[in-house]
């Protein structure tokens, strides 16, 4: 499916650029691009090594085990194919609370971790399994309590009151993570 | 609620580093080994952030979104949304960057605490970049076959737009 996104984007950005006499354009993009995809990767190693380091502290001290065990009732309905105390809960409860927080940074390391723990247990080593399905919907439906880069840009602005946009974010948010789990919830019992 | 944010970093390193103390564990040692798991999960995911980038700078800059959107416009203007915010709600999926580029053009434009500035806002705190998010997770363990996900992760975004629309609508 990546595959199919990534030849539409590439194909249609430079046949329409060709057609409208754009090229110059899209000749600059394509030579600036990996430069702009190397800068992304050098910004975001430092966050996610230091914190897969700190998680570890965590993970080794029993710290993580017992946070997933909190909210075990919880997540264990949501992923019934994830075996009790795996580090797997943990880490995807670390991602969901950092997600939460708006600290989207913080939360991509506890996510490929959470991946990875979710591939030990995974049969086919090749094709997603329903708990990192599960898992994706409610990570990209994005449960924000605490909008941090929105705020920040509002208040930049001179917004009269830049936090009133909260409640209605958080009941959109609500809304869209729970029609997913719904969606993934009925697909998941038609294939069994 | 800025305080708040402001305390959770601090105090949840501090929980982490003194409860790995308490248990005498060698916390140094377990950092390290996880910093290396982390690099190599990085170096993981290199290839396909440069791929995806390389794919929506593309798609972007060849301004063909725009184009799309000028075919639509009667449709839009029947249904009251403003075009201003149809790239946003189009591109959030894909660049995270782009859609808050987007943000704060509409802020500039039309300030942050009008129709469209609210709108804005909530249309960025209530999705996420669900494309981006699935390449960058599946690829950084080698999962080709990625089945139902990319539907149901664009439909929760697709319930999220409609949701900001019409709470806008609703409680300004």
């Amino acid at each position: 499916m990546v595959n199919y996104i990534w030849i539409f984007l590439i194909l249609v950005g430079i046949f329409f650029a060709f057609i409208t006499g754009n090229l110059d354009t899209i000749n600059n993009s394509i030579l600036t691009n990996g430069k702009e995809g190397f800068d992304i990767v050098i910004s975001i190693l430092p966050i996610i090594v230091l914190w897969t380091g700190i998680m570890k502290i965590a993970e080794d001290s029993g710290l993580l085990q017992k946070f997933a065990k909190l909210v075990e009732p919880l997540l264990s309905r949501l992923f019934p194919s994830i075996p009790k105390n795996n580090p797997a809960l943990g880490y995807i409860a670390s991602n969901i609370a950092a997600n939460m927080m708006g600290l989207g940074s913080a939360a991509t390391p506890f996510g490929l971790k959470a991946m990875k723990e979710l591939q030990k247990i995974n049969k086919k080593k090749d094709t997603a399994s329903e708990a990192m399905i599960t898992f994706l919907v409610l990570n990209t439906a994005g449960v924000t309590i605490v909008p941090t880069t929105v705020l920040a840009l509002r208040i930049a602005h001179n917004s009269l009151n830049p936090s009133e946009i909260i409640i209605p974010g958080i009941i959109a948010t609500f809304y869209s993570s729970f029609a997913g789990l719904i969606l993934d919830y009925i697909i998941r019992r038609r294939k069994k | 609620m800025n305080i708040l944010s402001k305390i959770v970093i601090p105090l949840f390193v501090v929980i982490v580093i003194f409860y790995g103390f308490k248990k005498k564990i060698n916390v140094y040692d377990s950092f390290l080994e996880g910093a290396k798991e982390g690099l190599n999960i990085t170096l993981n995911i290199f290839p396909a952030i440069i791929a995806m980038v390389f794919a929506i700078n593309i798609f972007l800059d060849s301004n063909f979104i725009y184009f799309l959107l000028k075919a639509f416009k009667g449709i839009l203007d029947f249904l009251n949304i403003p075009i201003e915010i149809m790239p946003m709600a189009l591109l959030r999926p894909v660049s995270g960057t782009a859609s808050l580029a987007i943000m704060n053009d509409i802020f500039l434009n039309f300030g942050p605490d009008s129709y469209l500035g609210r709108l804005a806002s909530i249309l960025q705190g209530c999705t996420d970049t669900t494309i981006y998010v699935l390449a960058l997770y599946f690829s950084s363990i080698g999962i080709k076959k990625i089945r139902y996900s990319l539907g149901v992760g664009l439909f929760a975004d697709l319930v999220g737009i409609v949701m900001a629309f019409l709470l806008t609508m609703l409680l300004f």
